[in-house]
């Protein structure tokens, strides 16, 4: 899944050696971690949001709302790591575009647009935990921190999660 | 024209177009293999096509030719300037042929292509011939310009669909919102099209060029991305117009009002080019039940009503099949050989009608045919052939219900698997293809004449009207089509929610209407109906079944643009699809089929809640549904809801008599009805309230006075019975009530009514027998032995596992028992039984064994067997059993 045609730059992504190439992240925060979605992907960041809630769907998914006419479905990206669900009075959320369908991503803050050079990507560590080796797809170092690249589509695949 | 032949000419004239661009192709590239296979290709079709429809003439050209292309495929012929006139002079050939038939439905019978055919022979061959004769001989008639005008409107293989110019100019109308001010040119060109038309119906001979140009072909993909597009400006407005109402004098008022008015115009207009006659369904449809009505030798003519009718082409594909299906069945198992049917004093040639006509928003088909009806006798074997259901429910069940197991998967009920139908692969599919698009499909059957299908879809898919209710503070959408009514409850008004056993009913217009939860079956909370005593019934149709769900309000109307739930969701099949409000907000909308299973209680179900015998609920001391009513003088009585199938008000002046005895007609039969008080007379005025017992397709009515009420009670007979037709006396809602004996007044039936079937309605009582037997085997043979004899059998490996049910408070009415057993033995299990102060301490219980000598028998009854059966002797166990139960009757 490594391989999206996102942009030129991404798809370079594992290529290592090239120091002058690229990426830009919007980066945002979960328990204090930090999380980076490809920019390009990314239609909106949204502050609060009514969100109407779906009886009998996975814990993962909080609802459904209205963004400018089209459905988007929400999903605490929390609860999706296995950590306590998010506060949905304050949370922020990123709303990305997969396979034609909205989605909202619901995390605690969203940052800023950071580009990141391919040299200080890294691969999953092959300990980390495997909930969140699924929806990883390597790891940033930054100064003082870590940058955590959100893989989308496998973050939306709740089924799976749950057979797991 | 025949429809195969249509397609044909439709066809075949797309590739004859596309041979003339690819023959000049290749005389420019002569070895480009790529154009040759694909001219090669097409005159393969073309004769092919030819042959199968019986065309000869056309048939041997196209051979010719297919001939001379082959060479050049392989390279054995060099493409030459001439050989390629040749070849172009034969598809001229061909298209004159086409023309012709176009208008005669037939080859033209003068002249012939030899002059062709030769040189194309020649060409094979490898010897040049330049001279060819000019145009055939064929009379032509001058070329038909537009096939396509005659070719029905459905999608061809490329997905593209005509639409009639007159729909897109109203359109065009309409985005420019100049239609009511003057009367543009488009409408003008439709004027001009009616007349062109109109000359055409006069001159049928005459094939006009204006109504093709009148036509443009547009992808189907691109008529779905309109029609998106203008549901999605239909949601904004009615966001605007949601807006409004909360404004009181707006300057947008007014330009919201037109905004309103052109949107609706809109969207009208792209429905309509998305509309088509359901006799593009049916055109298929005259032909197989002709070749059906030729293989199965029967005589049978198809009416078509309503073809013109129309609907989405969506909606119109959906329903193909289901339609074919259905006719097949009607032709198939409906309509009765020719014979069978003059016997049956019926016209010799069976009839199938098609009927299609609006109803208040969808589109309703009938099917109708004049055959022998569903049989219910083949259709009840076959239940029991395929183990769907017990005898005994089966005991329980109407008619109608029973025919309802047509519906069921793997069902179909031809003796033999024909080419036409058979296949198990029937009905469900159609029911499940008519739900999945939102409509539904009822049926009436009546034995020797006829059965007949109704299908209701909505006319569109993509906007449908609905209700919206709220539930737990969060609202739904429900189908408007499945609506019937709404019901205010309250626990004052008449119509109030009771409880059976903590399953909600509602009395309506005496019946009980089965209710569904939705906060329970959504798990948004737990219902208490008690607490809030008032509830809004949504009563809806959903299959055959009528139920209500329990909501907490419901708003209005709206009309919603269905989209499909996000893929992350789809595997809850609770909802059929989302939507954004005029508020804006998202809500879900409701797919009752699912909501009904999921609560788990088809009104089937609950209506009938099987009249399990007396005996079974009397003694195990649960709370149970008690139906209260007054008959004569005295206490008032009761009996158990279970055993009434239903409740009826019947106009006295409607009762009949019958060798003294008064009946009355009761859904196509003879109801015989019995009075609660013997000798009681009965008036002839005013209406009578009869409490109905069903057996099988046999129904009792007893007349009462008055129903009172339901109520929930423990039944404990306090008193026992000192006169017939009474098991007892108890005390039910605080006051003494006497406990009917629903059996005795059945039995008071003469034996025609209920002993035709050599069981009588006592025998239908469900006794329930514990299996203990440590061999898997025995467990295997007695299981479906016992249950076949009627009994519901709990089979348990060991006399252990059988105590544990005794503790866990299970109730059996008779316990069969093995004596060698691992553990516990038989005799051990009997006198530990015996021994208790349960329930299970008096039952009778039958012992089983291999050994069964004289000394074995002697044993076994010492140690508290009521009898002692050897293993093997079937017939003797079912005896034992049957005449143990019959002795203890209800008390066991």
């Amino acid at each position: 899944m490594a391989n999206l045609p996102v942009s030129s730059t991404s798809r370079e992504l594992s290529s290592v050696g090239d120091e002058t190439t690229q990426n830009m992240f919007v980066t945002m925060t979960i328990a204090n971690q930090v999380f980076g979605i490809p920019v390009l992907k990314v239609q909106d960041v949204l502050g609060p949001q009514r969100i109407a809630h779906v009886p009998l769907a996975p814990p993962e998914v909080l609802g459904s709302l209205n963004l400018r006419g089209r459905i988007v479905t929400a999903v605490d990206v929390r609860t999706r790591l296995g950590l306590s669900p998010c506060d949905r009075k304050q949370s922020m959320s990123v709303v990305v575009d997969h396979s034609g369908e909205l989605y909202s991503l619901v995390v605690d803050k969203v940052g800023e647009v950071m580009s990141l050079p391919t040299s200080d990507f890294e691969r999953n560590p092959s300990t980390l935990d495997p909930r969140w080796a699924e929806v990883s797809e390597g790891i940033y170092r930054l100064q003082g921190n870590l940058l955590v690249v959100l893989d989308v589509p496998r973050l939306l695949r709740l089924e799976q999660a749950r057979a797991a | 024209m025949d429809d195969l032949l249509k397609d044909f000419l439709t066809e075949t004239s797309e590739s004859i177009a596309t041979l003339d661009l690819e023959l000049v192709k290749l005389e420019q590239n002569p070895n480009d293999p790529d154009i040759l296979s694909n001219i090669f290709r097409l005159v393969h079709t073309i004769k092919g096509t030819c042959g199968f429809l019986g065309l000869p003439r056309l048939e041997h050209l196209a051979h010719a030719g297919e001939n001379v292309l082959g060479k050049f495929r392989d390279k054995e012929l060099e493409v030459t300037p001439e050989a390629v006139d040749i070849i172009l002079a034969s598809i001229d050939r061909i298209k004159s042929h086409l023309s012709y038939i176009e208008q005669n439905e037939k080859e033209s019978p003068v002249g012939d292509d030899e002059d062709l055919i030769s040189a194309l022979n020649a060409m094979t061959e490898g010897k040049s011939q330049t001279a060819v004769e000019g145009p055939s001989k064929v009379e032509q008639p001058p070329l038909a310009k537009a096939l396509a005008e005659n070719s029905a409107p459905e999608p061809d293989e490329f997905g593209f669909v005509p639409v009639r110019a007159g729909d897109m100019a109203a359109m065009e109308e309409n985005m420019s919102g100049t239609k009511n001010e003057q009367p543009s040119a488009a409408q003008e060109n439709s004027k001009a099209l009616l007349a062109v038309k109109a000359q055409d119906e006069q001159n049928k001979t005459t094939v006009t060029t204006s109504v093709a140009d009148q036509s443009i072909r547009v992808n189907v993909d691109q008529l779905e991305i309109l029609m998106t597009t203008v549901s999605e400006l239909v949601l904004t407005r009615n966001q605007l117009l949601q807006i409004l109402r909360g404004e009181k004098d707006s300057a947008f008022s007014s330009p919201l009002q037109r905004l309103n008015q052109v949107t609706s115009e809109l969207q009208e207009g792209v429905m309509k080019t998305r509309m088509q006659p359901i006799g593009n369904a049916w055109a298929k449809l005259p032909r197989i039940v002709r070749d059906l009505s030729h293989e199965l030798n029967k005589k049978i003519e198809l009416q078509m009503l309503g073809a013109e009718t129309e609907l989405d082409r969506q909606v119109l594909e959906l329903i193909k099949d289901p339609l074919t299906h259905m006719v097949r069945n009607s032709a198939d198992h409906g309509i009765e050989m020719p014979a069978a049917r003059i016997q049956a004093g019926k016209r010799e040639i069976g009839t199938i009608t098609l009927n299609a006509y609006h109803e208040g928003g969808h589109i309703v088909i009938d099917i109708i045919d004049d055959g022998r009806g569903l049989p219910a006798s083949k259709i009840r074997a076959k239940i029991l052939e395929k183990g769907l259901a017990t005898e005994s429910e089966l005991a329980n069940m109407s008619e109608q219900q029973i025919l309802q197991f047509i519906f069921k998967p793997g069902f179909s009920t031809a003796d033999s698997v024909t080419s036409v139908s058979g296949r198990g692969v029937g009905m469900d599919v159609v029911k499940t293809n008519v739900e999945k698009i939102g409509g539904t499909v009822d049926f009436k059957s009546v034995a020797g004449k006829g059965s007949s299908f109704s299908i209701k879809i909505p006319l569109t898919l993509a906007i449908v009207s609905a209700l919206v209710v709220e539930c737990q503070n969060e609202r739904f959408a429900i189908p408007q089509i499945s609506v019937v009514e709404l019901v205010q409850a309250s626990p004052t008004s008449e119509h109030r929610v009771e409880l059976i056993n903590e399953t909600p009913v509602l009395r309506l217009r005496n019946r009980l209407l089965p209710l569904v939860s939705l906060r329970k079956t959504l798990k948004l909370g737990e219902e208490n109906i008690q607490a809030n005593g008032n509830a809004f019934i949504v009563v809806v149709q959903c299959g055959n079944a009528t139920l209500g769900i329990i909501v907490d309000r419901v708003f209005d109307t709206e009309e919603i643009v269905v989209k499909p739930v996000t893929p992350i969701l789809r595997s809850i099949d609770a909802f059929s699809g989302n939507t954004i409000l005029g508020d804006g907000s998202v809500i879900m909308i409701l797919d009752l089929n699912a909501i009904v299973a999921r609560a788990g209680n088809m009104t089937s179900h609950i209506e009938q809640s099987s009249a399990s015998s007396t005996a079974t609920s009397l003694h195990n001391g649960a709370k149970q549904s008690l139906l209260l009513f007054r008959a004569g003088e005295g206490t008032q009585k009761a009996v158990p809801l279970s055993l009434v199938a239903r409740l009826e008000e019947i106009d006295r002046k409607t009762i009949e008599y019958s060798e003294g005895s008064p009946m009355v007609q009761y859904r196509g039969k003879l109801m015989p009805l019995i009075p609660a008080i013997a000798d009681e007379k009965i008036s002839t005025e005013g209406s009578q309230a009869v409490l109905v017992f069903a057996d099988k397709e046999k129904h009792m009515g007893l007349m009462v006075d008055e129903i009172l009420d339901i109520v929930e009670e423990r039944l404990q007979v306090d008193l026992s019975a000192r006169r017939p037709g009474t098991l007892g006396t108890s005390i039910i809602a605080g006051k003494a009530t006497d406990v009917l004996d629903a059996a005795y007044y059945l039995s008071q039936c003469s034996q025609s009514w209920f002993g035709e079937d050599g069981e009588s309605f006592e025998g239908d009582k469900v006794h329930r027998v514990l299996l203990v037997d440590d061999s898997p085997f025995f467990r295997n043979l007695l299981t479906p032995l016992l249950t076949v004899a009627g009994y519901e059998v709990t089979a348990v490996e060991t006399a252990q596992e059988a105590l544990k049910l005794q503790e866990d408070g299970a109730a059996f009415d008779a316990i069969v028992s093995d004596i060698e057993m691992p553990g516990m033995n038989g005799f051990d299990f009997v006198a530990a039984l015996r021994a208790g102060e349960t329930k299970w301490s008096k039952l009778p219980i039958f012992a089983m064994s291999s050994h069964a000598t004289p000394r074995d028998l002697e044993r076994g009854r010492q140690a508290g067997f009521t009898d002692y059966v050897a293993k093997f002797n079937r017939e003797g166990l079912l005896n034992a059993l049957q005449e143990t139960l019959k002795q203890g009757g209800i008390n066991g």
